[in-house]
């Protein structure tokens, strides 16, 4: 086994772990982490399968490293923005749950009108 | 078995150990310190797999700028009501099998290759020498997939207004409510006032080597974003209110520039975000600067918040 298999199999792993992560716990928060940890891993997989074509004298494929790079600034913009609504949530409720049926949602029509 | 595969194995334990610690660890505060670091090491095994650009835009928006952000979520998500109700362990049980499910599929497609490998690797290679460029990343980027990454600013910039969204309308362009630790002669300011300098120049040289060697204007753009923050933070200098006119040309200087090159590459080459012949990189190296200083603003910004208080007269 090589160095980049073995990476393309740890990247499959922290999928595996960011799902769980994602299904199981019940913060948002905790779930945004653990959509990142998902994504990384997804990164990892993609960036291994597609070094195995690294031809050319490179060190790899220089196409999908540019698509991981996009797909990192992308996800850190959709991280910033799923926070942002996580913040609003305990401002407008007081309370940072995704449990509908929790009480306190009484005051969650101050919306923004 | 040589030293480096030894370390290859010692880094995938780590990366696994500290990820499903960021997933199993009870407090959120121990998640998020777990993620900064799971990002720093991540981003060692982006270099092993020789992708240097990958490793360091992973290491500053994935590990530092994400790690910031959340943090500072979870200070505030302290005050939070409500508790949450955990799955069960039936439903837990349930997950983790179907998730191992998941990622036993990967593992078995990473462990059966293909028997041919598309790759666009040699084309890169064939005509980059055209662009005057000598990273391919970077020629992959501003070159072959332009459109990707003006889209990729676009992005950042729609994320910024969806945040700003957020706020009430009664703050609305105000200032954004990032927490300030203004405290005289703290070990933060001393840093704040230090690490600047060292940071624009930095900054700089990642923009500018970005042409022919791993950095470009994420990555300095990120570094530029994470001096601003450090003043702002230290209460050296002020939040600016979201309305101010030079924040918001700031903001899009780095699109715009790219656009209109792009649009003049219809006349006076042959197609959208094309570079007329001889001037490519010249052109290249106009629109990472402006993208730079885009990227800097639009990042500091998105982990500024959305805004929080109205500006004072």
């Amino acid at each position: 086994m090589n160095a980049a298999t073995l990476f393309g199999l740890c990247g499959a792993a922290l999928v595996g772990f960011g799902l769980y992560g994602l299904v199981t716990n019940p913060e948002p928060l905790r779930k945004i982490l653990a959509f990142n940890l998902l994504g990384s891993g997804v990164f990892l997989v993609f960036g291994v399968v597609s070094r195995r074509a690294a031809a050319s004298g490179l060190g790899g494929d220089p196409v999908p490293q540019a698509m991981v790079i996009t797909a990192i600034v992308v996800a850190f913009a959709a991280t910033a923005m799923a926070i942002a609504l996580v913040l609003r949530l305990l401002q407008e409720t007081g309370r940072s749950t995704l449990n509908a049926d929790n009480s306190g949602g009484t005051n969650t029509d101050r919306g923004n009108s | 078995m040589t030293i480096l595969s030894a370390f290859d194995i010692g880094l995938v334990v780590l990366i696994l150990g500290i990820g499903a610690s960021t997933i199993a660890a009870r407090e959120a505060f121990t998640a998020v310190i777990g993620f900064v670091v799971y990002g720093l090491l991540l981003s060692i095994a982006w270099v092993r797999l020789s992708a240097v650009d990958v490793a360091l835009t992973e290491a500053a928006i994935g590990g530092g700028m994400t790690g910031m952000l959340i943090l500072g979520a979870v200070a505030r998500l302290r005050l939070a009501k409500g508790t949450d109700t955990r799955a069960s362990l039936p439903v837990r049980f349930a997950a983790g099998g179907l998730c191992a499910l998941v990622a036993a599929g990967l593992a078995i497609a990473i462990l059966s290759p293909p028997e041919a490998i598309p790759t666009l690797a040699p084309m890169v290679m064939e005509n980059l020498a055209q662009s005057g460029l000598g990273n391919p990343v970077a020629g992959v980027l501003f070159v072959y997939r332009a459109l990707d990454t003006l889209l990729e600013k676009v992005v950042l910039i729609l994320a910024l207004l969806g945040v700003w969204s957020l706020a009430p309308d009664s703050v609305w362009g105000g200032i954004p409510g990032l927490r300030v630790y203004a405290q005289p002669s703290s070990t933060l300011t001393f840093l704040a006032q230090l690490l600047p300098p060292v940071g624009i120049v930095v900054a700089i040289y990642m923009c500018w080597v970005g042409a022919k060697e791993p950095g470009g204007a994420f990555q300095g753009g990120t570094v530029l974003a994470a001096m601003w923050l450090l003043v702002m933070i230290a209460g050296l200098k002020n939040v600016p209110s979201i309305s101010q006119p030079w924040l918001r040309l700031l903001l899009v200087v780095g699109p715009v520039i790219f656009l209109a090159i792009g649009l003049a590459g219809m006349v006076l080459a042959n197609a959208f975000l094309d570079y007329p012949s001889g001037y490519a990189k010249p052109l290249i190296i106009a629109v990472e600067v402006a993208l730079t200083l885009s990227i800097g603003v639009a990042l500091g910004l998105l982990a500024a918040g959305p805004p929080e208080r109205v500006q004072q007269q």
